[in-house]
């Protein structure tokens, strides 16, 4: 019994040291800009430097915008398969998959391809374009995780005798969608958004080809220049990303209840 | 079929694929009848409801709902109402919000909506419960809200698909009292299916008896019970006795509460058996006698005497008149 209880906590220490001691290293590291004693200098830096604040505004722009568009694409098209059209449902899994088996890489070069300036849909010609471009590219990214988090909210929820009860009061399937699907998916739906943020927060290869000014070039270009600050800009990245799950855990606990009784 | 029929269904037919599970079913009904479709599991009765509703399209036949042909409009331009097995409360919304979703879609003032979600609630007998959420109420509770809901915008017609089937037994029976008095006191004509049929007998103004895709027979509770119209309907609703060839014919059969221990003014057959099982059953003893080798189960109430014991020689008294011939159908 006590060696059993051993053996665990030892398994558990090594795994936990695997993940906390890089971090705690980085974390030390961070806060080692002036020289003897241990100080915050290297965030201030970060925080005073106006490149941080307008990327990373950028990519939150971009995000929340990457969001707004992956639920008005994502909420429908599941709620279509899962109750008009079921035996599509593997090829949709099939494709929503398609994003984690293709490199990034292979996406951009796609995209500047397809929409040069000299092409039929000049995208890229103009800063707009291409934020809109760079915006379809952080939701196909973001597609595996949008997709799948829908999926599940919708799964747990009778959307079918919910879709009937709301039609024969007379309502209009974009009524329903809006006020009977997302409300009682909403749960899935933010969680799926926290994840979509945390990819696009730090995503590099598309925002850096695509030439658009997002935290995660900027990343890039400090940690190449900078001694102190990419551990700061590190610890800060966790710091957001663990944020983002830590929503997502919060908000499980809001999840629709069941009312399935027989008393 | 009258045209004045309220609700009326013509030859109405549904297949999935080479299945054929409604087979040109057509009836008519007036305004404000309780109507039941009863009927074994895979009869098609859920079938027959959900074309009325509009979720299915039909192969063929058409439903008048006042005059009107509303075979081709979709669910949400039919203006009814419907109550599921299930409940299907939206949880994301308050049992007031609920209740109020139809009037909501159909524009009602908030004042008006508020003063009718009050008055549902009274209604169904739930009066301030408008701030709870589905999840916060027993299953019963979530019923009679399913019901206020779908009643709240006055419907011309209410269907309602084995409402009571996912509740306990006890308040099955006192919530089908309940739909059926809400049922009378606003005069709503109602379509409930369901398999019980003590369910059907006990709250409908007529029942429509189903067997395969096609109807057995239309008629009062009383009527059913008491001249089936086939040899399906004689045999699902209700119990009956297959009666000794030899004395009667082929095809003779009698309900078990018509066979009485004792001679009554109006009976006029005996026979003699032996008690083979009692069943008691709290009001009513069931016994089961054995009368040349055919077994007969006989129903009588329970009197504070010495009941039959097994083994008795018990004579029956019966009256030709109770003796239902099965027909060929
Ligand atoms: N979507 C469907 N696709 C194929 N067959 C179906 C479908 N819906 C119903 N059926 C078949 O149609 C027949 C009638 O079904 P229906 O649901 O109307 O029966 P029911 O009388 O309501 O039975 P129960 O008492 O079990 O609810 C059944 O044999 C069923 O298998
Ligand atoms: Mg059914």
């Amino acid at each position: 019994m006590k060696a059993d209880k051993f053996w665990s906590w030892l398994v558990f220490g090594l795994g936990a040291a695997y993940f906390l001691v890089p971090l705690i290293a980085t974390f030390e590291f961070s806060l080692k800009m002036r020289r003897g004693y241990y100080s915050f200098d290297a965030y201030a830096s970060v925080f005073a430097d106006p490149d941080f604040q307008a990327t990373f505004l950028y990519s939150s722009l971009v995000g929340l915008l990457a969001i707004v568009v992956g639920v008005l694409v994502v909420v429908p098209a599941v709620y279509f398969v899962r109750l008009r059209l079921p035996h599509l449902r593997p090829l949709m899994e099939f494709i929503t998959l398609l994003p984690l088996i293709i490199p990034a890489i292979v996406l951009v070069y796609g995209y500047i391809r397809l929409y040069n300036s000299s092409s039929v849909i000049p995208f890229t010609g103009s800063a707009l374009g291409t934020d809109i471009l760079l915006t379809c590219a952080y939701v196909t990214l973001a597609l595996p995780y949008m997709y799948r988090a829908v999926d599940t909210g919708m799964r747990a929820i009778d959307i079918k005798t919910l879709t009937e009860a709301a039609q024969i009061m007379g309502a209009d399937t974009p009524r329903i969608i809006a006020t009977v699907i997302l409300p009682n998916i909403l749960v899935a739906v933010l969680s799926g958004a926290f994840l979509t943020f945390a990819i696009v927060i730090g995503e590099f290869t598309i925002t850096s080809l695509l030439n658009r000014p997002g935290f995660g070039p900027y990343l890039q270009i400090v940690g190449a220049n900078r001694a102190y600050e990419p551990s700061a800009l590190a610890i800060l990245s966790f710091i957001i990303t663990w944020g983002a799950m830590g929503m997502i855990q919060l908000l499980a606990r809001f999840a629709p209840r069941t009312s399935a009784r027989t008393d | 079929m009258s045209d004045q029929h309220f609700l009326r269904v013509d030859n109405l037919s549904k297949s999935y694929g080479a299945n054929q599970v409604v087979k040109g079913v057509s009836f008519g009904f007036d305004k404000g009848e309780f109507i039941s479709l009863l009927g074994p599991s895979g009869c098609g009765k859920t079938t027959i409801l959900r074309m009325i509703a509009g979720f299915e399209t039909p192969n063929g036949g058409a439903i008048h709902v006042d005059g009107k042909d509303i075979t081709g409009l979709r669910p949400n331009e039919r203006k009814l109402g419907m109550v599921f097995q299930a409940y299907a409360l939206f949880p994301n919304l308050t049992v007031g919000d609920n209740i109020a979703f139809g009037l909501k879609v159909a524009g009602v003032p908030r004042e008006q909506r508020r003063a009718r979600v009050d008055e549902m609630l009274k209604l169904i007998g739930l009066p301030g419960y408008d701030k709870r959420y589905p999840y916060e109420m027993s299953g019963g509770q979530q019923q009679r809200v399913a019901l206020a809901r779908a009643i709240a915008p006055r419907p011309r017609l209410l269907l309602l698909d084995e409402p009571l089937s996912a509740l306990d037994a006890k308040i099955r029976v006192s919530l089908r009292e309940q739909i059926r008095a809400i049922q009378r006191e606003l005069g709503i004509t109602t379509v409930f299916v369901t398999h019980d049929q003590e369910e059907a007998l006990s709250i409908s103004d007529r029942v429509v008896v189903m067997n395969a895709g096609n109807i057995e027979q239309l008629g009062t509770p009383h009527d059913i019970y008491n001249r089936p119209a086939t040899r399906f309907a004689a045999t699902f609703v209700g119990h009956l006795n297959a009666l000794p060839h030899a004395t009667f014919g082929a095809d003779r059969a009698i309900r078990p509460e018509l066979i009485s221990l004792s001679p009554r003014p109006d009976t006029d057959t005996t026979l003699v058996g032996t008690v083979s099982d009692i069943g008691f059953m709290g009001s009513v003893l069931r016994l089961k006698v054995d009368v040349e080798g055919t077994p007969l189960s006989i129903d009588t109430f329970n009197a504070n005497a010495a009941p039959p014991q097994r083994g008795d020689q018990v004579t029956l008294h019966l009256a030709a008149r109770d003796v239902l011939v099965l027909g060929a159908a």
